[in-house]
């Protein structure tokens, strides 16, 4: 009964789709508020019917509810409920309606927390939003309906792939799919004005907001992905440049990019049909991430069964969104009012720095995505683009920007002095200086690439600090606490998701270059030395988990004669399906992370095992979660949460309506 | 008028900073594209009229050979051969086999060949999902798999 329910209600909100995309644009070309009006309610309704629809397919995955297909193939009795739930989004037809209900989700906020745009406006946006959701919902319908029935209903289903049922990888997908689904309001916005033909600071003050919110849950997701790869896959690493990954990467550093032009919108009214530009693209990159990963195109680690009509949809569904709305862009942008002005050397300009390296590495990881695909179109053979491709582009584009990053929030707006915040940030110059010199001499010489990295790292870190006690001390006279009271929460938030760059380049730096790895077999008693710290084997023990058999390994780690802790990884074989993962065992230090994989057994009671000491890679995990508390404080700014102010245009289209 | 003060003058940077960053990043990638990133997708018969030369890297996708795989004494080093059901490669890798390795199953190598013809494999990929076939690891003539000369060179390479 839940699938036919949730059925039916897809095909609600596919009509109530329809009316929100036609409506309002009929609406306000005739100025008929009454039609504009509708794009809120067919918002609602399609939110309220996705919900149904999720929810239904929610219920069957708790009960188990084996006539509905897409439970069959990905779900199972045994598996817990945790697991069920999230096995919901945990497939290709969950995971779209998990798109839809997003998509239907932002609409309705916009619509809740937009009561104070212009209705003309607002009801464009929503109907550029209803577009979208239309778009996913054919898709759905036609290619991937998740309320499929199955006749005779089979007495147990097939599982969900073991390596997925983690709890990192639980969060992982509907991180990424809010981020990707948020951009999608930034180029509604976007769309929207490009119709309207206007562009105001205000309309920066408008997407700014959900820009920020996108890009704080990408920044999660990646990082989630990179962990769960880091402490499940067994190898250490936490990210492969692979095609899946970089087409999440690639919509966060537009969105990033996004944030920042935002800001000189509404700063300085310049900018304009850049920013409109950006957002344009974000999503699209989102969407082009999606056919990636969903068409199974390109050649990737990341396994998603695939089918080719999806592929084909999608690749359709991406030509109408973006030729769609780079045709409008072609057209109407020139139209938009010219630019303010600021100087040469200014804050505006730092951003325009930022984004000028962000969205140039953006496209060169998207040629590197995409190049094996024109290389075999041509009939060249299979080629693969490989890490140190990334890499390199990575230190060449990204070196130049974080030296900036340390200025950029020193310069005045509008007009900056560059030897006055060079002044400022000499400190920093200084540390991050002697911090690369020091590396160098104490490895003698064997690891410049490390040593300027880190050199860079310590730059931005401590610039940071000094932009701070450089606001404090601007306030002479005020007591500190009164003075930190006055630092906004934009601008803590800004310096905390700046810091957090500064300590991920710390942790990818030292932790590439001094990981020290073991790779051997033991008997128990054995022990083995890795970076100081010595690892004895205890021995081996079978243990059994809810729907798993496992084989635990003891380690204890000895920092000279203490005991420090004792690492139990597991090699775990999942009944249904069956299948071996690899549990790693972490134990975070200051310094590092003890990580220690058991493999198979070998010969004589001896396994295989693999034992690293990671120094420093805590940074990454720290460095996300610093960038993700600013974009939250940001958004938690007075400023944002009072929001729209009623301006020149709010009034102006209030008298029209 | 000193300075930037009109929006054309403005303009005027903005774009030159614009085309310069991009031209930067077409070097960048023309130059980066050039070197040892790109690495060939062969599958075993491509290894074979190819020629590759040693010491060269590439990627060898294909099906893991079933009954290929042994490991050595010192519990670190496989070996098994990967097959396109047209030509084998044998394969050594030294390390701990990705989760969903097995015999029968697609498989992603990268490495060089030995002077022995040997594929030496640096890291053997793992996948995600079982159901996964990435496209170049299928085989070109999957009903070759089956035939009985097929499956007596696989016999007499493991008996070598």
């Amino acid at each position: 009964m839940a699938g036919e329910i949730g059925h039916f209600a897809l095909l609600l909100a596919l009509m109530f789709a329809l009316v929100g995309a036609t409506m309002p644009h009929i609406g306000a070309a005739r100025g008929n508020a009454a039609f504009m009006a509708l794009a809120d309610r067919a918002i609602l309704a399609q939110f309220s019917m996705a919900l149904v629809a999720f929810a239904a397919l929610t219920y069957a995955f708790v009960t188990s509810d084996f006539s509905v297909v897409n439970v069959a193939t990905n779900s199972h009795t045994l598996k817990p409920l945790l697991y069920k739930i999230s096995g919901t989004w945990g497939n290709h037809e969950g995971s779209l309606l998990f798109w839809v209900l997003n998509l239907t989700l932002f609409g309705a906020l916009v619509s809740w927390r937009g009561r104070k745009l212009p209705l003309r406006f607002r009801s464009r946006v929503l109907a550029v939003q209803s577009t979208l959701i239309l778009g996913f919902l054919l898709f759905i319908i036609f290619t991937s309906n998740p309320f499929g029935r199955l006749d005779p209903a089979p007495l147990e289903g097939n599982g969900l792939n073991p390596l997925l049922q983690d709890p990192g990888l639980a969060f992982h997908p509907p991180m990424l799919y809010l981020g990707y689904v948020g951009l999608s309001v930034a180029f509604s916005f976007a769309v929207a004005a490009l119709i309207e033909g206007e562009v105001t600071p205000l309309w920066a003050r408008w997407v700014r907001p959900w820009a920020l919110l996108a890009w704080v849950f990408l920044t999660g997701g990646i990082a989630l992905g990179s962990w769960w790869a880091y402490y499940e896959l067994g190898w250490g690493g936490w990210w492969f440049w692979d095609p899946v990954e970089n087409a999440s990467f690639m919509p966060w550093l537009v969105a990033a990019a996004l944030l920042h032009s935002a800001i000189v919108v509404e700063k300085r009214d310049a900018l304009k049909s850049w920013t409109i530009l950006l957002a344009i693209i974000a999503f699209s990159l989102s969407l082009l991430g999606t056919f990636v990963v969903r068409s199974g195109v390109i050649t990737s680690v990341h396994a998603f069964a695939n089918d080719p009509a999806r592929g084909i949809f999608i690749l359709a569904f991406l030509a109408v969104v973006v030729g769609g709305s780079v045709t409008l862009y072609a057209w109407r942008a020139p139209k938009l009012a010219p630019s303010g002005l600021f100087g040469v050397v200014s804050r505006e300009s730092a951003l325009v720095v930022n984004n000028i390296f962000l969205s140039t590495f953006a496209a060169v990881v998207l040629v590197g995505t995409l190049y094996p695909l024109f290389v075999e179109a041509f009939g060249a053979g299979q080629i693969s683009v490989g890490p140190p491709f990334f890499e390199y582009a990575a230190a060449v584009l990204m070196s130049p920007l974080i030296v900036a990053l340390g200025l950029g929030p020193l310069l005045a707006w509008k007009r900056g002095n560059v030897s006055r915040s060079v002044q400022i940030a000499f400190p920093a110059l200084v540390v991050g200086f002697v911090a690369a010199l020091v590396l160098v001499w104490r490895t003698s010489g064997d690891f410049v690439m490390t040593a300027f990295g880190l050199g860079l790292a310590a730059w931005l870190i401590c610039s940071v600090v000094l932009e701070i006690a450089h606001r404090l001390r601007l306030r002479k006279g005020a007591s500190i606490t009164s003075s930190l009271r006055k630092i906004t929460r934009a601008q803590w938030g800004m310096s905390m998701a700046h810091m957090g760059l500064g300590f991920i380049l710390l942790g990818i730096t030292i932790s590439e270059a001094f990981t020290t790895e073991e790779l051997t077999v033991m008997a128990p008693g054995d022990t083995v030395e890795v970076a100081g710290y010595d690892f004895t084997f205890e021995g081996v023990a079978p243990i059994v988990g809810p729907n798993y058999t496992a084989i635990r390994g003891f380690f204890t780690v000895y920092d000279g004669d203490s005991i420090l802790t004792s690492l139990t990884p597991e090699d775990r074989v999942y009944s249904n399906p069956v299948m071996t993962t690899t549990e790693a065992a972490i134990y975070p230090l200051f310094s590092g992370d003890l990580y220690a994989v058991i493999g198979e057994a070998a010969s004589a009671g001896r396994w295989s095992v693999r034992l690293y000491f990671k120094p420093m890679i805590s940074g990454l995990w720290l460095g996300a979660f610093m960038m993700m508390v600013g974009g939250i404080l940001s958004l938690s700014d007075r400023r944002l949460r009072i929001g729209l102010p009623t301006g020149r245009k709010a009034q102006a289209s209030g008298a029209s309506a | 008028m000193a300075g930037l003060k009109t929006r054309k003058q403005q303009r005027l940077v903005v774009v030159s900073i614009a085309l310069a960053s991009l031209i930067g990043a077409s070097l960048l990638i023309l130059f980066a594209l050039g070197g040892e990133s790109l690495s060939l997708f062969l599958q075993p018969s491509d290894v074979k009229s190819r020629n590759v030369a040693v010491g060269q890297n590439f990627r060898l996708g294909g099906l893991v050979e079933t009954g290929s795989f042994t490991r050595l004494d010192d519990g670190l080093t496989f070996r098994f051969a990967v097959t396109d059901c047209l030509s084998t490669q044998p394969v050594e890798f030294t390390g701990i086999l990705p989760d969903l390795f097995r015999e029968g199953q697609g498989v992603v190598t990268e490495g060089a060949l030995d002077e022995n013809g040997v594929f030496m494999a640096s890291t053997v990929l793992a996948k995600h999902d079982e159901n996964y076939r990435p496209p170049g690891t299928m085989p070109k003539e999957e009903g070759q798999c089956s035939h009985p000369d097929d499956q007596a060179a696989a016999a007499s390479y493991a008996e070598g």
